[in-house]
């Protein structure tokens, strides 16, 4: 009875319910006060109500900006290629890896900051999305899984035995990005960079939004459904499947180029395969193709392995049975997407 | 870049590699059976394997006590004793195997439950068994016991033919030759090939889809037992995280073959272990993965089902 309940109860329908009733001001209110919060989430910490959050060894300023934040956009970016259009990537870490790397050698060799360095990581992980999509895409869903999986070991491959980026020792002393309108993002500040990571995944949020509404949204919810049906009614599936890894793969650049500048150390060792088997599974736990499911799903997958390090060698066995209850519980995730848009999908699953 | 040794080494590559090759095509039935039967990628099995190995170690080296200090044994003792850990593995395997089903797609498949949520629950298996195994062993490398002595059958055109390497090319050729016939010829065989083609039509016709799926699994883990007992004779030693690499390659043999289909299996294992091999001698190890991941999408691009994907088709629609 109890487990039925649980069954049905769909939070995501309840939300956009009691959204729709709402007027222009008091959603923009709802919005800014949700804001308020989120922005104040560094000091939770030290507020005695909240200080549950506290996690051991690492402070929970610093665990807001990696794993939660960093985690939170690299599973927006995701939600791009496997939410929005259905795409499985079992690469992703790839294009987080080129950022990163991007960051890392061209502020050690040319000396620029993050902000120059920015486009050109996002542009690089564009070009390699390009580079593998263009092949890859061509291949049935399952085969697509494989290629990807197999980028995301070459790139990390090649980081390991190039001399550029200095092997398994990585490249150290990255600078941190440079003081911009008194924000300070340096080891002291941690919530400085919190709050940068917080408009970076505004920003990823209001293009999702965006596209959602536009042509390509609606081209990739065809393809998504069913890509025969999709192509026959004229849509270019192969480009828009395009564009939405390579958006995809812009968003990860860009978490690289920022983590880069924030853990100012890198190595092959920090992008391997079960990185992009975390951000898929904060995707798939959270909700696929709903942002905020993805949110959800990421931020508690992200503080989850921090939270209970007290229990710290049996850590990832917990989050493993996590994974499994969960997706037998809620198999569409916590928070899923419309219903409408669901039972459409039976079919083409 | 080494080309020499295409000259000097080319035959005991050539032989290693259908060895090694070999034991790669069985893992990778564990991912091409449960493909074909429920399109969906048994990431749980790169555990099962893992678990073989240490199968095959416990029982070697605890219950026969094979230890550099511990006992010895000879002739027909030695045969028993592998037979013995071979079976142990091939239990162990299918029913872990049967149990991944169990807990990670069943209820999942009862509901109707999309591809990607099956996908991470079993990660989540994965993930469980083999963190599970690493604290058990508190991530330590074990190597395993010498049972059986390496000697050599004598050199053939500078091959070295070593009797472990010989029984890790005759062993997986004849399971293969079973799996065939077993597939093709029986009622049960025939019942798993029916569902891979239609699960709606081979309800329809009486099968029972549920114990085909759990036999597709149990066969998918003796196999992969065998494997598991095969790597640990040959390479003697296993660690929490074998499974991870093996798994990696054994998926990518599947997926060169052609996913689905047993003979893809099996010649995309063969065409993996051999190019490894040389990979592995010519460029240096540290780019062996980086060339058969391209070799793959090569592949892929001209024949875009895998090297034998024109029979999957067939058998699909």
């Amino acid at each position: 009875m109890i487990m039925s309940i649980f069954k049905d109860f769909n939070l995501r329908d309840q939300g956009a319910h009691i959204w729709a009733g709402w007027n222009r001001t008091v959603r923009t209110i709802f919005v800014l006060v949700v804001l308020g919060v989120v922005c104040l989430l560094p000091f939770a910490a030290d507020w005695g109500p909240t200080s549950f959050l506290n996690t051991p060894i690492t402070s929970f300023q610093n665990v807001l900006v990696y794993p939660i934040g960093m985690f939170v956009l690299m599973a927006l970016g995701l939600n791009i290629v496997v939410g929005k259009s259905g795409l499985l990537d079992l690469g992703y870490v790839a294009f987080f890896a080129i950022g990163a790397y991007s960051q890392a050698i061209m502020s050690t060799t040319l000396g620029w900051n993050t902000w120059e360095i920015m486009p050109f990581g996002i542009a690089f992980a564009m070009l390699s999305g390009l580079l593998l999509g263009l092949p890859a895409l061509r291949l049935r869903g399952d085969y697509l899984a494989i290629i990807t999986m197999g980028f995301g070991e070459i790139v990390r491959l090649v980081a390991l035995n190039i001399n550029i980026t200095n092997g398994s020792e990585g490249i150290p002393g990255i600078p941190n990005p440079p003081k911009i309108l008194g924000f300070n993002f340096d080891l002291m500040h941690p919530q400085d960079f919190f709050w940068l990571v917080l408009v970076m995944i505004l920003l990823v949020i209001w293009m999702i939004r965006r596209f959602t509404v536009r042509r390509p949204g609606r081209a990739w919810e065809a393809i998504r459904q069913d890509e025969d049906v999709a192509s026959l009614m004229g849509v270019n599936t192969l480009v828009y499947k395009l564009w939405s890894f390579v958006i995809g793969a812009a968003v990860g650049g860009a978490a690289g180029v920022l983590y880069a500048s924030k853990v100012m150390v890198i190595s092959p060792d920090m992008f391997k395969f079960d990185v992009s088997i975390l951000i898929l599974a904060c995707v798939v736990f959270g909700g696929i193709g709903n942002i905020w499911g993805v949110i959800l799903g990421a931020s508690i997958l992200a503080y989850l392995p921090d939270r209970i390090r007290f229990i710290s060698d049996a850590r990832q066995l917990v989050f493993g049975l996590v994974l499994i209850i969960m997706m037998n519980l809620r198999p569409d995730g916590l928070l899923p997407r419309k219903k409408r848009e669901k039972i459409t999908e039976k079919g083409a699953m | 870049m080494n080309f020499s040794v295409l000259t000097s080494q080319f035959w005991s590559l050539a032989f290693q590699g259908l060895a090694l090759g070999l034991i790669y095509s069985l893992v990778s039935l564990g991912y091409t059976m449960v493909y074909g039967v429920l399109r969906l990628i048994n990431f749980a099995n790169s555990e099962v394997f893992m678990l073989g190995t240490f199968a095959t170690f416990y029982l070697e080296s605890y219950v026969f006590d094979v230890t550099t200090t511990g006992k010895q044994y000879r002739g027909m003792q030695v045969v028993w004793i592998l037979l013995a850990s071979l079976i142990a593995s091939m239990i162990v395997c299918a029913v872990v195997a049967m149990l991944v089903e169990v807990v990670a797609y069943r209820r999942l498949r009862a509901r109707g439950a999309n591809k990607l949520a099956s996908l991470i629950s079993a990660i989540g298996v994965s993930i469980f068994l083999s963190e599970g195994m690493r604290i058990i062993t508190a991530s330590k490398p074990l190597a395993s016991p010498r049972v059986l002595q390496k000697w050599s059958f004598g050199t053939i055109a500078g091959a070295d033919i070593r009797i472990d390497t010989v029984l890790a090319i005759i062993i997986p050729i004849i399971v293969f030759v079973i799996l065939d016939r077993f597939v093709t010829k029986t009622r049960l065989g025939k019942s798993i090939r029916a569902v891979s083609m239609s699960e709606e039509n081979s309800k329809l016709m009486g099968i029972n889809i549920n114990r085909v799926i759990t036999l597709t699994f149990c066969i998918g883990g003796l196999t992969t037992g065998i494997a598991a007992f095969l790597y640990t004779t040959v390479y003697e030693n296993t660690v929490y995280k074998v499974g991870f690499t093996m798994g990696i390659a054994a998926f990518t043999a599947a997926v060169l073959g052609g996913i689905g289909n047993l003979r893809g299996a099996f010649y995309g294992g063969l065409a993996l272990g051999i190019l490894e091999q040389y990979a592995s001698a010519i460029l240096g190890s540290q780019w062996k993965s980086v060339t058969v991941f391209l070799v793959l999408v090569l592949v892929l691009l001209f024949k875009p089902n895998g090297l034998f994907g024109e029979a999957v088709q067939q058998t699909r629609t």
